[in-house]
C-alpha cells in the first residue's frame, strides 16, 4: 500500500522536490509580505527615556534581581542573573537609573503583568567595563559558563537559554550543528537582513559554537525566498565553516524538527531530543549574539525587530531591550490611523499584544501592525466538512480534523491518543480549513486541560504515596515498639510479661484508627490536589511527612524517596510538555513556565535543590 | 489573546460545493442530450425540494438558515440523487427521494458535516426499495427511440405518466443495459451477442457512455481544482477493472468487459462524485483506497449476482457503515513516530 502511494505521488505532479532537500508532509505557502520591510537597512533606534525590563524574557527559572530602585547602572551592568539551571540573566540595556521595580503589562499572550524592572535612561549611553574572551584560547567549560553570565536566549522566538544547549554532553556527542534562518513566517525579516548584512560576524558566531559543541559540521537552512542572504552567508562561508542549504520556500520550515529532516532527512523521535541523536540547532541570530559576546564582551542587550504591516515605512530595527513599543512604531514612521492593534511574531504564530506601551523583549522578533483588513476576522465557523485540507496541510502528518473533534467533545484521552503533543500549533490546518475552524484554539485548550489533570493527578499520586509510606512508617515503628516491648520482657521482669500480652492485643485497634487516618490524608490529599488543578499556589505537601522528624534513618529513607518520586515527576512531564521547535508558540511557553513553576513547587516540598529534568525542553532554540 | 493564525486561505464550503455543481454541468448537458431536456425538470424539483426541506429543518432544529443554505451541499445532494434516477422519473419520485436525502440523511443526523450516510445514495436506497418497478425502468436514449419524446410530452410525463395516445411504456423505456444483460444472461444468452442489441454503444449502454464519459470530464476538473483527491476515483476505478477484468478473463462468455462496466450504470458518477463526498468518506489517504476498492468490489458483486441494475448506492452506503473502522485502522505514521 506505502509503494502505491509511493509511486503516485511520485508520478503525480507538483510533488518532486529537490534531491537534496526531504520534504515533510504537507506544509503551507501564505502571501510572503517580506519585501515590504527587506528594502531598507537595519537602522538603529533613538535611545528611549525609559526602558522596562520584565525578568520573565526566557523559558526558565526567574533570574535573581542584582539591583534596587535608585541604583544607578551602565549599559551592559547586570540587573539580575542567572538562578536555577534553565536561566538567563538580564543586562542594562543602557546607562541610567532603576526608578522602579514592580509589576507591568508584558508582551505575552496572557496579557498579565510580571515583574519589571525600569530603567531610566540618562542619555549617555555609557557601557561598562567590558571583557572580550579568547575563545580559542579558553578551555570549553569556562566558555559556557562565562556564556551563562551573557543573558543569551534563543533569539529565534522559542528564548531557550543558550548556554544550556552548549553544555558538553558526553552521553550524545554533536556532530552537526544547524543554523536555522529559514525565517518560514510571512512578514518577518530580521533574520534575512541580519545575513545580508552581518554574515562576517554570524559566521564567526557559528565558528564559536562549533567548537563549543564539537560539532564537525555546520549546515545553514535558508529558505529560497531570501537569495540575497544565501548569496552573502554562502560568500561569508568561503573558508568552508559552514555549508548554506536553499530549502524550498514552505512553511513551517523552520520548525526545528522539520527544518532537521529537510537537511539532513532524519526524523527526530517524537520522545527525544534533537541532541540524542547529535544534532543540535541554533537561530541565526542567536550565534551572532554569541560571537559579540565573547568578541566584544557585550552581553544581550538588544535584537534586531521587524516593524512592518499597516506602519509608514516598514523596516528593520536594532532594538535595546525594554524599548517601548510605542518608540519602535514612531522610528517606522509611525502607525496608520486605522490600525486595530498589534501582533507580535508572525501572522501564523504570533499574537495579540496587550496594548502598543508594552516593551520590546528578547522574544519579540517582529511586530506587525494590524489593520482590519490586513488580518480580517474569519467568518463563524462552519461544521467539518472532513475534507481532510487540514490532515494534507499539516507537517506533523497527524489527522487535525479528528483532534478537533476529540478536543470539541472534550474527549482528552483519544486526543491524546491521536498525538496531540505532537501538533506544534503552526496553523497550517486552520489556515486551509475551508470551514474556517479555529482548530489551533481547540488544540491549545484540549493541551492545557490535559496538562491541568494531569498534574492534579500527579500531585495526588505523590501524596497518595506520601501517606502510604507513612503508613508503613507508622507501621514498622509499632513493630520496633512491640519489639522492644518483647525484648523489655525477655529482659525477665513479671510485671513486663503482663504488658507484653496487653500491647499484642491492642495491635488491630491501632491499625483500625490508621486506616481512619489514612482516609483523612487521602482527603486532604485529594482537597489538596484539587486546588493545585484549579491554580491555587498550594504545594502538594502533605502534613503527616512534615511531623516525620523522627529516627536519621527514617529521614534519610524519606529524603531517598521523595528524591525518586521528584525525578519521576519530572520525567513525567519531560514527557508530556510539547517539545517541539524552534519556533514554539507562546502558549507552550507559558505552559512550560507552568510546568517549571510546578516542579520548583514539588522540589520545594521534597526538600531538593538539584536541578532534576529541568533540561528537558533543552532542544527549543 | 493568542488566536493566531491569523490568516486563511482556503474555499470557503460554499465556493467547493459550487465547483461541485459546475463539474456537474457537462454530464447535465450529456444527460440531457441523451435522454431529452426532461432532466432540467428533475433537477430543478429536486433543487426547490432540497432547499425547502433542508431551510425547514433548520428552522426546526433552531439553526441559522441562511449559512447553511448558502454552504450549497444540499444542492449537490438533490443533484446528484436527480441524475441517479431514471430520466424522466415521475416528479414525486424526486420530490420524495430529495426529501429523505435531505430530512433523514442529514439534518436528523445533526445536519452538515455529520451524515455518516450519503444523502443522495440514501434518497437512492429508499426509491429503489419502495418503487423498484419505476427505479429499473429507463427510458430508450431519444436516439434509439421508435418515436422519440417531444419537450412538451417529457413534461406531461414527469407530472401525469401520460404518454401521447399512440405510445405505450414499454415502447418509451425498458431496462437499463446493466440489468439487460443480467437477465439476458439468465437466459443463457452469450455477453457477446447480448451485446449487439441497440442499446449498447461502443464501451457501454448506447448514449449513456457519452454522459458517463462526461461525469469523468468534471471529474477531472474537480481534481484539477484539488477539490477531490487522485485517491477515491483512482482505487475505484482500478478496482472496478480489475474485479470485473478477472472474471472476465476467467469466463469472457458470461461476464462483460471491464471497459463495460466501468463506463455503464453509475460508475463515473460515482468514482468522482460520489464516493468523493467527504463528510461520508474516510479521511485517511490509504483508508480512501481501502474504501473506493470496497465500493467498487461491493458494486461489481451487487451488479453482477445482486437483485437490482447497479450497485453503487448499496454499495456506497455499506462502505460508509465501515468508515469509522477503516479510519482508525489505517492512521498515517505521525511525524516522529514508530507506525
Ligand atoms: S480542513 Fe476543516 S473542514 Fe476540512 S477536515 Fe479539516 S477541520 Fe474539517
Ligand atoms: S497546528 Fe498542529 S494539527 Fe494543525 S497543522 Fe500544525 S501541527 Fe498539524
Amino acid at each position: 500500500m506505502n509503494a502505491i502511494l509511493n509511486f503516485a505521488s511520485r508520478i503525480l505532479p507538483g510533488l518532486g522536490r529537490d534531491e537534496d532537500v526531504h520534504a515533510f508532509n504537507g506544509g503551507v505557502h501564505p502571501p510572503e509580505h517580506k519585501s515590504e520591510s527587506s528594502t531598507q537597512p537595519i537602522s538603529v533606534l533613538n535611545l528611549p527615556k525609559t526602558l522596562v525590563l520584565p525578568l520573565r524574557q526566557h523559558v526558565g527559572h526567574l533570574p535573581k534581581l542584582q539591583v534596587k530602585v535608585g541604583d544607578r547602572v551602565l549599559k551592559g551592568q547586570l540587573l539580575a542573573e542567572a538562578e536555577g539551571t534553565v536561566s538567563a540573566a538580564i543586562h542594562a540595556p543602557t546607562s541610567g537609573t532603576i526608578t522602579a521595580i514592580d509589576e507591568q503589562i508584558i508582551p505575552h499572550p496572557s496579557g498579565l503583568p510580571d515583574t519589571c524592572i525600569t530603567l531610566s535612561s540618562d542619555g549617555l549611553d555609557t557601557w561598562a567595563p567590558l571583557q572580550p574572551i579568547d575563545w580559542q584560547a579558553s578551555d570549553k567549560k569556562t566558555l559556557v559558563d562565562s556564556l551563562r553570565r551573557s543573558g543569551i536566549v534563543g533569539l529565534g522566538g522559542a528564548t531557550f537559554p543558550s548556554h544550556i544547549k552548549l553544555r558538553s554532553n558526553s552521553q550524545s556527542p554533536i556532530h552537526t550543528l544547524i543554523i536555522n534562518a529559514a525565517e518560514c513566517e510571512p512578514y518577518i525579516t530580521c533574520d534575512d537582513m541580519l545575513m545580508r548584512e552581518r554574515a562576517d560576524a554570524i559566521v564567526s558566531g557559528i565558528e564559536i559554537v562549533k567548537y563549543l559543541l564539537g560539532a564537525e559540521k555546520c549546515l545553514i537552512g535558508i529558505e529560497d525566498n531570501k537569495p540575497l542572504a544565501s548569496k552573502a552567508m554562502r560568500a561569508a562561508c568561503s573558508q568552508g565553516q559552514a555549508e548554506v542549504k536553499v530549502v524550498p520556500t514552505l512553511y513551517p520550515s523552520g520548525d526545528a524538527r522539520r527544518l532537521i529532516h529537510l537537511l539532513l532527512d532524519l526524523e527526530i523521535p517524537s520522545d527525544k531530543r534533537s541532541t540524542d541523536l547529535g544534532v543540535q540547532v541554533f537561530n541565526v541570530a542567536t550565534v551572532l549574539a554569541i560571537h559579540r559576546y565573547f568578541a566584544f564582551g557585550e552581553p544581550s542587550i538588544s535584537r534586531i525587530v521587524t516593524i512592518t504591516g499597516n506602519v509608514l515605512q516598514p523596516q528593520n530595527f536594532e532594538v535595546l531591550f525594554g524599548t517601548p513599543l510605542n518608540d519602535l512604531i514612531q522610528a517606522a514612521g509611525g502607525a496608520h490611523t486605522n490600525t486595530s492593534h498589534y501582533i507580535m511574531g508572525g501572522p501564523m504564530m504570533g499574537f495579540d499584544l496587550p496594548n502598543s506601551q508594552v516593551p520590546i523583549t528578547k522574544a519579540s522578533n517582529c511586530i506587525i501592525a494590524a489593520r482590519q483588513d490586513l488580518f480580517p476576522a474569519a467568518p463563524p465557523a462552519m461544521p467539518c466538512i472532513r475534507c481532510t485540507r487540514c490532515a494534507d496541510a499539516c507537517p506533523v502528518n497527524l489527522q487535525p480534523q479528528e483532534l478537533y473533534w476529540f478536543a470539541k467533545s472534550d474527549n482528552f484521552e483519544k486526543a491524546r491518543d491521536y498525538k496531540l503533543f505532537d501538533c506544534i500549533e503552526c496553523g497550517c490546518c486552520s489556515y486551509v480549513c475551508p470551514s474556517t475552524i479555529p482548530l489551533v484554539q481547540y488544540y491549545r485548550y484540549a493541551k492545557s486541560e490535559i496538562i491541568a489533570t494531569d498534574k492534579a493527578k500527579e500531585a495526588a499520586d505523590l501524596a497518595r504515596e506520601r501517606n502510604e509510606f507513612r503508613l508503613a512508617r507508622i507501621e514498622r515503628e509499632k513493630l520496633e515498639r512491640a519489639q522492644k516491648h518483647a525484648e523489655r520482657a525477655a529482659g525477665g521482669r513479671a510485671e513486663a510479661s503482663a504488658n507484653t500480652d496487653a500491647t499484642v492485643p491492642s495491635t488491630p485497634t491501632a491499625s483500625d484508627s490508621n486506616d481512619k487516618q489514612a482516609a483523612i490524608a487521602a482527603a486532604i490529599a485529594r482537597a489538596k490536589a484539587q486546588k493545585l488543578a484549579g491554580g491555587s499556589p498550594a504545594p502538594a505537601q502533605t502534613s503527616p511527612t512534615a511531623a516525620a522528624d523522627n529516627t536519621d534513618k527514617q529521614a534519610l529513607i524519606a529524603a531517598a524517596i521523595e528524591r525518586a518520586k521528584a525525578a519521576k515527576l519530572a520525567a513525567a512531564q519531560a514527557g508530556e510538555a510539547p517539545k517541539n521547535t524552534e519556533n514554539v508558540s507562546p502558549s507552550v511557553q507559558a505552559e512550560i513556565k507552568q510546568t517549571d513553576a510546578l516542579r520548583e513547587k514539588v522540589k520545594k516540598s521534597s526538600g531538593e535543590n538539584a536541578d532534576i529534568g529541568s533540561e528537558t525542553s533543552a532542544d527549543k532554540g | 489573546m493568542n488566536r493566531s493564525p491569523y490568516i486563511s486561505d482556503a474555499p470557503s464550503v460554499s465556493t467547493i460545493m459550487f465547483k461541485v455543481l459546475l463539474a456537474l454541468v457537462p454530464g447535465i448537458a450529456a444527460y440531457a442530450w441523451v435522454y431529452g431536456a426532461g432532466i432540467l425538470v428533475s433537477l430543478t424539483l429536486a433543487t426547490s425540494t432540497a432547499l425547502l426541506t433542508e431551510a425547514a429543518l433548520l428552522k426546526l432544529r433552531q439553526r441559522p438558515i441562511k449559512p447553511y443554505l448558502m454552504d450549497m451541499s444540499a444542492i449537490v445532494t438533490a443533484w446528484l440523487l436527480a441524475l441517479s434516477l431514471p430520466a424522466l422519473a415521475p416528479w414525486w419520485l424526486v420530490v420524495i427521494g430529495t426529501f429523505f436525502a435531505i430530512v433523514i440523511a442529514k439534518q436528523l443526523y445533526g445536519g452538515l458535516g455529520y451524515n455518516p450516510f450519503n444523502p443522495a445514495m440514501v434518497g437512492y436506497a429508499v426509491l429503489l426499495i419502495s418503487f423498484p418497478l419505476i427505479m429499473t425502468k429507463w427510458p430508450a436514449p431519444l436516439a434509439l427511440a421508435a418515436q422519440p419524446l417531444s419537450w412538451s410530452e417529457q413534461l406531461n410525463f414527469i407530472f401525469s405518466q401520460s404518454l401521447p395516445a399512440a405510445l405505450h411504456v414499454d415502447a418509451t423505456s425498458s431496462a437499463t443495459p446493466l440489468d439487460y444483460l443480467k437477465t439476458q444472461l439468465l437466459l443463457n444468452k452469450e455477453v457477446a451477442s447480448i451485446s449487439l442489441a441497440p442499446m449498447f454503444g461502443h464501451f457501454g449502454g448506447q448514449g449513456q457512455e457519452y454522459v458517463t464519459a462526461a461525469y469523468g470530464l468534471g471529474g477531472l476538473y474537480l481534481w484539477q481544482q484539488r477539490i477531490i483527491s487522485w485517491h477515491l476515483p483512482t482505487a475505484f476505478l482500478l478496482s472496478l477493472a480489475a474485479i470485473s477484468g478477472v472474471f472476465y478473463l476467467v469466463d469472457p462468455g458470461h461476464f462483460a468487459t471491464p471497459l463495460f462496466h466501468i463506463m455503464s450504470g453509475a460508475s463515473l458518477l460515482c468514482a468522482f462524485f460520489i464516493i468523493t463526498d467527504p463528510v461520508s468518506g474516510p479521511t485517511t489517504p490509504k483508508g480512501k483506497l481501502y474504501f473506493a476498492a470496497g465500493v467498487a468490489v461491493l458494486t461489481y458483486i451487487i451488479r453482477v449476482y445482486g437483485g437490482y441494475p447497479d450497485g453503487v448506492a448499496f454499495a456506497v452506503l455499506i462502505m460508509n457503515m465501515c468508515v469509522p473502522l477503516i479510519d482508525s485502522l489505517t492512521q498515517p505514521r505521525v511525524f516522529g513516530h514508530e507506525k
